[in-house]
């Protein structure tokens, strides 16, 4: 039986997010179809075809899909389940909107955030934040699953699928789309970076954030987070945020200043290849799961760095 | 307007939790348990549209063990004007708990429902999106706003790449994120006032919903630990570190 991947796109490209989740998939079988559905989505139909372990894309390409709204996502991925065993998505902010729609829908659990595939029905997940992992079988004919990103690795390219288009239902109109703020940045996405910088408290103000942590960014190509303490005070956006219910990252280097280490901030980033912390209190919980720990003040270490760098 | 907040009893986030030995779950005996902190979002966003004069009623829901009438009374204490219990010892999983909600829905019929995006135990994040599906009606998860004009919900949502409003025709399912307000300390008159206020126990059976799990948990182990790292001296350390040590760096 085939295995559908719903790819995350904004409707000019791919995100990277859906490279990780067909890794998944071909983790479970052989036979895996991409749904890309969007509006003048194209181009990205194109670029899914191209991923290696593709073996076909169905294209969605209507106006009310635009803002690929969960209510009409999930009628449309309803409407073709028809023939797929696994039906699966990426745990991020788009994937975990409309999949549970369609596991209710289907009367059948949704098997959240896996981050290892098992067997076709055997999957391990980790629940209260990370601090534990558990092993869990679905009984169900169909299983729907999120797959969080950083369990598995991106596909790469070098496929040819062919690409179906599909006719679209019309919209219910349960809910409508108003308005989008997306934050602008020209560094690279979160979830994909190879090293973040992530600022916490300890920064004390939205300039301080961006005074010392942008250069630092800058000079190692890195993409910028946030703990929740940072993103509540207002220092950076919410989408920066990383953590059990913000982002979960795993970078080659995650360096954390002024980040104390909450439960819930190191349920996001823990399983960072290397982490940093730079922190003025020697006992923050944050120097017990860091590589390399630097305890001192911040404001002169972070410049320190960077003009280190060169 | 009706608004009906499910709540549900969980660990409280402070603490640390220990896997079992035999590997059969987490040890929850003796251990401190609060209501889920995005509930209490939802319970806060619900009583706050009820100070406002745009609810008239707030109802707290919670499914599970006879313990959970803790969780509601601290919901009443918040605010809300009575509470409804489904009692079971079954393992609920978030379908089962969706169905509930739903028989509960065509029973008090509310205009809104508020729930928290998701509960720091089980981190599956499915419970408001199913029941909106089952009631077949919108849904707008991880709200950071939430307004009612003119008989419509207008939500802001916390997306991934920033934020995101969407509008719904009521009746309709709203999922709270974390900076949707910042729940206030119930008070002592409160929480005595609380316990007078209208407990309501019902069984699934009641409700007709079947709540049998379908997953079953087969292992629950430890993640594998970091090994401790060092302290460096300075800046010049670190970086040679990076570079040299661990190379994620370039030299």
């Amino acid at each position: 039986m085939a295995i559908l991947v719903i790819a995350e796109h904004d409707n000019k490209a791919l995100k990277s997010a859906t490279l990780n989740t067909i890794t998944a998939a071909n983790k479970i079988g052989s036979e895996v179809h991409i749904l890309v559905a969007g509006f003048a989505c194209k181009g990205v139909a194109e670029q899914a075809a191209g991923i290696a372990g593709v073996a076909s894309v169905k294209m969605a390409d209507s106006a009310a899909l635009e803002p690929q709204l969960a209510e009409d996502v999930a009628d449309l991925v309803l409407a073709i389940s028809g023939g797929y065993e696994h039906i699966l998505a990426p745990a991020t902010t788009f994937g975990k909107n409309f999949l549970p729609r369609v596991a209710a829908l289907l009367d059948v659990a949704q098997i959240s955030e896996i981050v290892s595939v098992e067997g076709p029905d055997t999957f391990v997940r980790p629940i209260y934040a990370g601090n534990a992992l558990a092993t869990v079988k679905s009984a169900d004919l169909i299983k729907v699953i999120s797959v969080r990103t950083t369990g598995f690795d991106a596909a790469g390219t070098g496929g040819a699928a062919p690409i179906v288009e599909l006719s679209v239902p019309a919209s219910g109109g349960k809910s409508s789309f108003v308005s989008r703020e997306l934050t602008k940045s020209e560094r690279p996405e979160l979830g994909a970076a190879k090293i973040i910088v992530s600022g916490g408290r300890g920064l004390g103000s939205s300039e301080n954030y961006h005074n010392l942590l942008d250069p630092l960014a800058d000079k190692l190509g890195a993409a910028m987070g946030a703990s929740r303490a940072a993103v509540d005070a207002g220092f950076a956006p919410n989408d920066y945020q990383v953590g059990q219910t913000g982002k979960i990252v795993a970078p080659q280097l995650y360096i954390a200043v002024g980040i104390s280490g909450a439960i819930q901030h190191l349920a996001g980033m823990k399983d960072s290849k290397i982490i940093v912390a730079i922190n003025k209190d020697p006992d923050a919980p944050i120097f017990q799961i860091a590589d390399y720990g630097l305890v001192g003040d911040l404001f002169e270490l972070v410049p320190q760095f960077v003009s280190e760098l060169g | 307007m009706k608004i009906v907040v499910p709540v549900k009893r969980v660990i409280d986030y402070n603490v640390k939790v220990r896997v079992k030995a035999d590997g059969s779950g987490v040890d929850l005996s003796n251990v401190k348990m609060s209501m889920n902190p995005f509930d209490e979002i939802a319970v806060e966003a619900a009583v706050r549209l009820k100070e406002a004069g745009v609810a008239s009623e707030v109802v707290v829901v919670s499914c599970g063990i006879a313990a959970s009438q803790e969780t509601l009374r601290t919901g009443l204490a918040i605010g809300a004007d009575r509470a409804v219990l489904v009692e079971t010892n079954i393992d609920l999983q978030p379908l089962a708990v969706a169905k509930l909600l739903k028989a509960i829905y065509d029973k008090e019929k509310p205009q809104l429902i508020i729930c928290g995006k998701q509960a720091i135990d089980d981190d599956a994040n499915q419970t408001g999106q199913m029941l909106a599906a089952l009631m077949n009606c919108g849904q707008a998860t991880f709200a950071s706003k939430l307004e009612i004009v003119d008989g419509k919900a207008i939500v802001t949502r916390e997306v991934d790449g920033g934020l995101e409003t969407l509008e719904l025709p009521l009746p309709a399912v709203v999922t709270t994120d974390l900076r949707l307000n910042e729940p206030r300390y119930a008070t002592l008159p409160n929480i005595m006032k609380a316990k007078k206020k209208p407990l309501e126990t019902l069984t699934p059976a009641d409700l007709g919903v079947n709540v049998e799990p379908r997953l079953t948990t087969l292992k629950v182990v430890e993640p594998s630990s970091r090994k401790a790292g060092i302290i460096v001296p300075d800046v010049q350390v670190l970086l040679n570190k990076l570079k040299n040590e661990a190379k994620v760096i370039a030299g």
